[in-house]
């Protein structure tokens, strides 16, 4: 891809068919990743009868779940307990949600991908969880140069975490352009 | 038979906020806090307090740039309530927010 761009309302740019399987693939896992912190807490019965779904109230224990669903409060856990119960249900469901604009607009051989302004938004949301995911895992820091030894294992996959990077303010560029 | 739970007093339940009977705590607006992190981008950063708080581009990357040069800001303050929504709303754009009460 060249980078995104703005046509009359709507953004586009073209993804070879190597691009949208690398990018389809992360936003599967992370979608896998949420999957399973629902997984993990069953609703009773009282929860299908009423639809007030009650989420957990300790924080994951996997590191990129506990990046991507933080605690609402840094001293008091009765209190991030409490709010998390109260809020991840939507949480998880919004990141879902976004996970599922990517799948539904970029087509899994590549092209042409046209996005409204609000599919858009989603991008960004799944984009940046995918980053917070990479980034999570291969210990990203601030002061960690733009490229590593030639033999440090995390090379490849930090190169994916530059595109997608890039794909990610590619995007904010094009959206603040009118 | 029985009885409506009366919300307004489990919502002030000592037990859950023990400051709570502090004269002058009460008065105090909660705040949201959103800390640096090293792989949210300016850019979005910016864009995510202008979309969800209404600020204009140079207010929110004013608050952008504090909390990367500071390595935290205040972005919105208020009741409890709003406090836990903006969280929230944080949260489900991918920064890392917090919330807390002003000191």
């Amino acid at each position: 891809m060249n980078g995104w761009r703005r046509r009359g309302g709507a953004l586009v740019t073209t993804f070879s068919e190597r691009e949208a399987g690398l990018l389809r693939g992360l936003v599967g896992q992370v979608r896998d990743l949420l999957a399973a912190r629902v997984a993990a807490n069953p609703q009773d019965e009282l929860a299908e009868l009423t639809g007030i779904i009650a989420g957990p109230t300790t924080a994951p224990a996997d590191r990129v779940l506990a990046r991507l669903l933080p605690d609402f409060h840094r001293e008091d856990t009765a209190l991030s307990g409490g709010l998390r119960a109260l809020h991840e249900p939507e949480l998880l469901a919004t990141k879902d949600g976004a996970v599922g604009v990517v799948l539904a607009t970029c087509p899994p051989r590549g092209g042409r991908l046209r996005l409204s302004e609000q599919q858009a938004q989603a991008w960004l949301t799944a984009l940046n969880d995918v980053r917070l995911a990479l980034g999570t895992v291969l210990e990203v820091t601030e002061d960690m140069p733009d490229e590593l030894p030639p033999e440090d294992p995390r090379v490849p996959h930090l190169a994916v975490y530059h595109w997608l990077t890039w794909v990610q303010d590619s995007l904010i560029q094009a959206m603040a352009t009118t | 038979m029985t009885t409506p739970v009366e919300l307004e007093q489990t919502q002030v339940d000592p037990a859950v906020d023990p400051v709570a009977d502090e004269a002058g705590v009460e008065d105090r607006p909660w705040l949201t806090i959103v800390w640096n992190d090293p792989v949210n981008l300016m850019s979005y950063v910016t864009y995510v307090f202008q979309q969800l708080f209404g600020f204009s581009r140079d207010e929110a990357t004013k608050l952008m740039l504090d909390v990367h040069h500071k390595g935290r800001a205040v972005v919105t303050s208020g009741s409890r309530d709003k406090v836990e929504i903006d969280v929230a709303k944080l949260h489900g754009a991918g920064l890392w927010a917090t919330m807390q009460k002003e000191a």
